[in-house]
Order: C-alpha cells, then structure tokens, then sequence
C-alpha cells in the first residue's frame, strides 16, 4: 500500500500577518492509503474543511508540505490545477454551484475542463449520473427544476465524472432527510468499493461514519487529535465526548451495559455488530445463568 | 482576494469615537471634507493631518488601515500628480527633453496627495468606527426632513441596510463558489480577458440564484414579523445627542474654524 495523501506538519493561518490572524490547522501530518475510506470528525471550526480544501490545492499551506501521489504539489504551483482532477472535492451544500442549462452539462463541466474528447465525456457523464441513480429523463432537464436530493446527486455526479483517484466530500448528506441520507452515502459507499477509489469523508453523524469508514481523523482546533481504526476510535468514547463529540447511539448502549455489569465489548459501532454481539451474551448469559 | 475588501470596513471599539453618536459623526466627517478644500494651504493641511493623526490615535484603528484603504485610488492619485508635475506653469526646477518640473508643480502635488490622503482616511474612519446600521440610522434621522418633499427616506435607508448587511455574505457566498468551481476544473484567474469573462458564468450564475433565494426568504421573514414600512415604527435604540458628543463638537468646531483661517495666519507667521 502507498499513501496517496501525505501531510507534514501542515499549517494554515487565515489573514497571516494581520491582527486576528487564526490558526486553522496546526501542524498536521497524516497519510491516507490508496484505497481506503477515511471518515474526518471534530467539533465545529476545527479545521476540517480548511484541511480537505488543501488536498485539492484550493488552499496553499502556511507552512509544511502535502503530497498527493508521492509528489509535492506545490512544487510547481502553476501546475496545481491537475491536482483538482486527481484530488474530487465535493463541497457542502454542493447544489449551489449548478448552472448550466441541463443535468448532462453540467456534469460535464468537470471531463470538460480536463480537456477530453466529446466521446468520452458523454460516457463518463451517464457512468457518474448512473453512479448515484439518476434516471436517464432528467439527463435532458434543467438542474434548477429538481429536487434538492436530486440537486445534490448532480453535483456529486459533477465531481464523479472527473474519476479522481481520491473522492473528498464535505459533509454529503447535510440537510437531507433520512432516506436521502442513506442513499447518497451507501452509493457512495458502492462507488468507492467498486473503483477502490479513495474516499475521505468529512460528517458530523457518528453513524454515518461507524457505518462506512475503515479509519477514522479526529481533528481539534487544527490538530490531529485522534486517528486510527474506526472501532479504536469509537472505543475511546470518554475522549471523544470531553472533545465535545460523541460516539454512535449503538456505542453508548454498549457503555452503559458494561457499566451495568453486562459483559459486551466496547469496541462496538455498528447496529449489525452489536445484534451479534447482543447474541453472544445472551448465549452467554443463559449458560451462566444471568441476565 | 475578495477578503481584502476595506471599505465600509467597521472595526468594532469602544473609544470616544467609537461611542459618539453617528449623527454627530457623520456631520463632522462632511465638516472635515469641507475644511479639507477650504484650508488648501501647507499649515492647514498640516493641522488637518494633525486631527487625523489625534483621531486614529483615539479611536485606536490602527494606521496600517489607511494605507489599504488608499490601495484602491492609488492609480487616480499617481496620474493626478503626474499631470500636475509636469503640466503646471511656473518657475522651472528641473527640465529633461520635453518634459519640466516647476516650483508650483510640485507644491500643487504635494497639496493633492496630501489633501487625497486625508479624505480618504478620514472617512475611512467614519466607517471603521461606525457600524454599518448606525451609520444608516444616522442617514435616515439626517434626512426625515426631506420625507416633507416625499422622498422616501425610511425605503432609502432599509434598502441600504440591506445592502450593506449583505455584502460580506455575497462576497462569502462568491468565494465559496468559486472555490466550488476550482473544485472542478475552472481557470478564473488566467487566460485573455474573454475566457476569464466566459470563465465566470459558471460563478455568477450561482450567486444570482442565491442572491434571489436570500431576498425571497428575506422578504418573507420580514413579512412574518409585520413589516410594513416606515410609519409609525418605533426604535429599538434611540440617538440621543449627549455631553460627550458636544464636548466633541465643540473641540472638532474650534479646531475646523482655526484650519479654515490658517491662510490667514500662514501670513503673519514670519518665513
């Protein structure tokens, strides 16, 4: 494995040099593998969407160096724009940024601006919109007609068409309901296991993260505070709510079972895990006769 | 980029002149102005940089400020006194080929920036020490009289406290888009003017759309909470004119009057 994202002792300051300067990230260094899911926590204004607005080269660092690929990408800062279609940041609310006149434009934008030919552009468009399910009639409407669901798909698919070898999204399922919620996350999970494409996943919902995530970034004012493996992080629950986060509901069940004298593990994130492990001791418990 | 922005810049405080009452303010600013042109000559100007000087001192905004809040007229200001350089009459000081620089020519030169650079500073100062809503209540209570002759000054002054209240979350609003656009492949800041022009559609679109989606919603919230013009509302705080403010008042009239008289005075001042 290669790390397709590498930080060292990044640094950010906004308005550098002037009175009220604050410091957004402060010295982070991290490695994301090629091909994993990494989900990114922390309390608000922690530095979560300056740090992923640095992996696509939108924000310059401060200080410190990010390598993506193996290669330093401000070595050659008139080259930075490459990086943008190796690195797919979909922003927050990623609706507001639709313009054209149809749906299919405007997914093209991104392959077009690569510079690709108009046959493949076509056949990247329908490949992303089929991605995260968009039927193909809406192809030929206007973006602004849609719903705010559909919207949103559009934009994603926007980013989608560009194949980025890393896929950054800013919270994706903010302001949906729960059904939209899950769809978009679980195409994206579908996405990312189908092209093994990396994909680091910024989310306020503990949930959402215990659902999908292989590792997990937690970031407190501009430092990395925590990363590892999903059910490592979770299992330090004390230290994620004194950072003012929590942990999924399901994890919290557990905790307190076990502060109860129920014997359960506490590395447990996930509905379908805990079901097992529910199982288990109550096997347990019937042999031993409690419960 | 669109961070940089100054003016209309408000700097929260709690100095004198941060406290006096924007009525009061605003008057003097145009005094200033006034007194600026009457009081063309080296000791006036000298005092009217002085009153700055003591003014920035007071209210504690830094003067790092001027300098960016100069940044945007610097190019009118270097072609005024170039033309004034080498195109005003007098006594020749220097001369290269066609070109000649004369005694007035630079005196004029040195009146000009002078006298830019205090109007420029001084009603920076004005907007860094007043809150944008102040500064438009102060309009409003400034014009009432003029509501006589049908000039509908509460509508004026409701538009321009929207507008102001809007223009950090538009400029918000555009890096944002911007950044989104980035995101996807667009060149906004190279290539000849008419790419860089096609280029910004995909950023204007965008923002319009969200221009009319805030004034929507605007228009509805004030809806919900009954606004219906300016008649027979009411303020949740009232200008009042205090001891502080004619204390001010006073000093600013004495000081304005001893600028506008200082031709006069330069003449009894042995040289």
């Amino acid at each position: 494995m290669s790390a397709i994202i590498k930080t060292e002792n990044l640094r950010y300051v906004y308005g550098a040099g002037l009175p009220g300067a604050t410091v957004a990230l402060d010295g982070i260094d991290l490695s994301i593998e090629q091909g994993e899911f990494v989900g990114v926590i922390g309390p608000t204004g922690c530095g979560k969407s300056t740090l992923i607005t640095h992996f696509n080269g939108l924000n310059r660092p401060t200080e410190g160096k990010i390598f993506i690929d193996g290669t330093d990408i401000w070595a050659k800062p008139e080259a930075i724009r490459q990086y943008r279609f190796l690195v797919g940041l979909v922003f927050q609310y990623p609706e507001y940024q639709l313009f054209e006149e149809t749906v299919e434009k405007d997914i093209a934008y991104g392959p077009r601006n690569m510079g690709l030919s108009a046959a493949e552009v076509e056949e990247r468009v329908m490949q992303a919109a089929a991605f995260v399910g968009l039927a193909p009639e809406t192809m030929k409407r206007s973006p602004f007609e849609l719903s705010g669901g559909q919207k949103r798909r559009v934009a994603i698919a926007g980013i989608l068409a560009m194949r980025p070898k890393v896929l950054v999204l800013d919270e994706p399922a903010a302001g949906l309901d729960p059904e939209g919620r899950e769809m978009i996350l679980s195409q994206i999970k579908k996405f990312h296991k189908e092209t093994h494409t990396t994909v680091v996943l910024v989310s306020h919902s503990m949930e959402d993260i215990a659902k999908y995530a292989d590792r997990v970034l937690v970031l407190q004012a501009g430092k990395v505070a925590m990363y590892d493996t999903t059910e490592r992080v979770f299992a330090r629950a004390d230290e994620l709510v004194q950072l003012g986060l929590s942990v999924p509901q399901v994890t919290k069940i557990f905790l307190k079972m076990r502060q109860l004298g129920v014997n359960v593990p506490a590395d447990v994130y996930t509905v379908k895990y805990a079901k097992e492990r529910i199982l288990e001791a109550l096997a347990a418990g019937k042999g031993a006769g409690q419960c | 980029m669109l961070r940089d922005i100054t003016i209309g810049q408000h700097f929260p405080g709690n100095s004198i002149v941060h406290r006096m009452d924007p009525r009061v303010k605003l008057i003097l600013t145009l005094a200033y102005i006034v007194v600026l042109f009457v009081g063309s000559n080296p000791l006036g100007l000298f005092l009217s940089a002085a009153f700055l000087v003591l003014a920035y001192r007071v209210s504690q905004i830094p003067f790092k400020l001027i300098t960016k809040s100069l940044k945007p007229i610097l190019p009118i200001v270097l072609f005024t006194a170039l033309l004034n350089l080498f195109f005003v009459q007098g006594e020749v000081l220097f001369r290269l080929w066609v070109f000649t620089i004369t005694r007035e020519g630079v005196y004029n030169v040195a009146i000009l920036v002078v006298r830019i650079i205090c109007l420029i500073a001084g009603t920076s100062l004005l907007t860094y020490t007043t809150s944008p809503i102040l500064l438009t209540d102060a309009l409003e209570q400034l014009l009432r009289p003029f509501a006589k002759l049908h000039l509908p000054v509460h509508e004026l002054a409701m538009m321009m406290t929207i507008a102001l209240r809007f223009i950090p979350t538009l400029i918000e609003e555009t890096d944002k888009i911007m950044s989104a656009q980035k995101a996807r492949g667009a060149e906004l800041d190279t290539g000849s003017l008419s790419q860089r022009l096609r280029a910004l559609v995909p950023v204007l679109i965008p923002l319009f759309i969200s221009a009319f989606r805030r004034a929507d919603e605007l228009a509805m919230a004030m809806e919900c909470r009954c606004y219906h013009g300016g008649e027979g509302r009411t303020r949740l705080t009232v200008l009042r004119v205090g001891g502080q403010d004619v204390g001010v008042c006073v000093f600013c009239t004495v000081y304005f009057a001893l600028i506008c008289v200082s031709a006069t005075l330069l003449a009894f001042l042995p040289v």
